[in-house]
């Protein structure tokens, strides 16, 4: 299903070989963006991110559950994206693609690893009962580069989420029917994507140039500049200089995205 | 005796929950509409007539329509579990069956139609709610259609029958009638039933749910004039 014409893949290369794109952008520049927050009123935290024409929608449900054993003081955090068929004619329904779990993982690595949710204070009894993060990404509008809308969405709805107070009571947990707590968050990132076409690196891609393309390079980045998860796709290699200079563009237009949360 | 009854959240017996409905939301899809009534919010997509490219499901002499209704897990207080349950496959299948009397399917021979309903957000009536923006994108979708076919419940609460239920009412109401119609000509496309009613409740359950498709198809011509007319 997924077949580039001939004449598609020769006009995108041509283009990115004088500096150029196929909506007029520079190589380092991102689409239009924008975020609404608290979308969805079921869920604790939300989010609905518009990258171009890419659309995702996330939803952040917190569960009471028991926490893993080498970590008994801990929140978790768990997830899951769905490239709902409604998103783009090549998707199909049913348990989740390699694709998708790809772009949860990298998505979730980015929130994990930056350490940026203070897990610690998701514990209401040690060893019993901890808070477990659900997040449930929607993509529902590809037109490329679903890694940074993702990362956005999450980012966003992490900040926008409101947890009910839980005590214990008689050794069982009693929530709150109206006090709630901003979940505890000390830090922001956000995510660049860039693809390889000819011998350039591209931000940002469409769909067409995801498509023409041959290798992907995720870059997480925090705020205070620090890279926290990167991720290598595509068939053919990078090198090391395509690599260094993503990162050092990345750190740059980070900052740029984070002005959107 | 009833009119004057004032529900929980305040409407009259008959009135709808406020409903906004637009065309051609997303980029990709061959047809597309999003759907807010009262809570719920529904996104629905359309892709074809396209070649069947599922051999099982191909017809030599008319075209098939599939149809996929799926919650969001945040779409509800306790998070879904994602992926088919028996109610969504239920309602998956009596959806394409409300639907499918409205299309010329038999122009299509060897193609489907895929209608992709995805529940946002849910408060009560989501299935009336995903064929009534169903039908808004497959007109978005440019799909040849003999009417538009819409769908609005009613119900039993507290021994009164009223129109368009919230989640509360359908949770701690009697009964709850869905319908689904083709307001040209009053056919009706889907009908189910569940809770207690006598012969002249149901009677009235029904006409009072078929006026109440009428004022929503209203809108969704309204909605399709908005993002069609040429001014």
């Amino acid at each position: 299903m997924d077949i580039v014409p001939e004449i598609t893949r020769q006009s995108i290369t041509n283009l990115v070989k004088n500096d150029k794109r196929e909506d007029g952008r520079e190589l380092t520049e991102y689409r239009d963006i924008s975020i609404e927050t608290n979308v969805i009123s079921k869920a604790e935290g939300s989010a609905r991110v518009k990258l171009g024409g890419t659309q995702v929608i996330v939803g952040i449900k917190p569960q009471l559950g028991s926490p893993f054993p080498d970590t008994p003081d801990l929140g978790v955090l768990m997830t899951n994206c769905e490239m709902l068929p409604m998103a783009d004619p090549t998707f199909e329904p049913g348990p989740p693609s390699d694709d998708s779990i790809e772009l949860a993982r990298v998505v979730d690595r980015g929130i994990r690893e930056s350490e940026l949710v203070e897990l610690d204070k998701l514990c209401v009894e040690e060893g019993k009962h901890v808070w477990m993060l659900f997040i449930d990404l929607h993509i529902i509008d590809n037109c490329g580069n679903l890694f940074d809308a993702c990362e956005l969405a999450v980012m966003a709805a992490l900040k926008s989420t409101k947890l009910p107070v839980a005590t214990i009571v008689d050794e069982e947990v009693v929530l709150s029917e109206d006090e709630t707590f901003d979940l505890p968050i000390n830090n922001e990132l956000a995510l660049c994507t860039f693809v390889k076409i000819g011998d350039k690196m591209i931000i940002d891609p469409t769909l067409s140039e995801e498509r023409v393309a041959n290798a992907r390079l995720n870059v997480g980045v925090t705020k205070d500049g620090h890279i926290c998860s990167m991720q290598k796709g595509g068939k053919e290699p990078l090198t090391k200089d395509d690599v260094l200079y993503c990162v050092n563009t990345a750190i740059e237009k980070v900052k740029d995205l984070i002005e959107y949360l | 005796m009833m009119s004057e009854m004032i529900r929980e959240d305040g409407r009259k017996f008959d009135e709808l929950r406020p409903i906004k409905i637009e065309a051609g939301v997303l980029e990709r899809a061959d047809g597309s509409a999003y759907l807010e009534v009262g809570g719920n919010k529904i996104l629905v997509a359309v892709y074809g007539p396209r070649e069947s490219y599922i051999r099982r499901l191909l017809e030599p002499n008319t075209g098939v329509i599939r149809c996929r209704y799926n919650m969001a897990p945040f779409s509800v207080d306790d998070r879904k579990r994602p992926g088919p349950d028996r109610r969504s496959s239920e309602i998956s299948k009596i959806t394409a069956d409300a639907l499918r009397p409205a299309l010329m399917l038999e122009n299509y021979p060897r193609s489907m139609i895929d209608i992709y309903i995805e529940v946002i957000e849910a408060e009560g009536g989501t299935r009336c709610a995903g064929i009534t923006a169903a039908s808004v994108a497959l007109v978005d979708a440019g799909v040849p259609m003999k009417d538009i076919v819409v769908g609005c419940a009613a119900g039993k609460v507290n021994d009164e029958i009223v129109l368009d239920l919230s989640e509360v009412e359908d949770k701690e109401g009697q009964a709850d009638v869905p319908i689904a119609m083709m307001p040209r000509t009053g056919e009706i496309t889907l009908l189910q039933s569940d809770g207690d009613l006598t012969e002249e409740e149901f009677a009235k359950a029904i006409d009072l749910a078929m006026e109440g498709c009428r004022q929503v198809s209203e809108l969704q011509k309204e909605a399709l004039m908005k993002k069609y007319s040429t001014e």
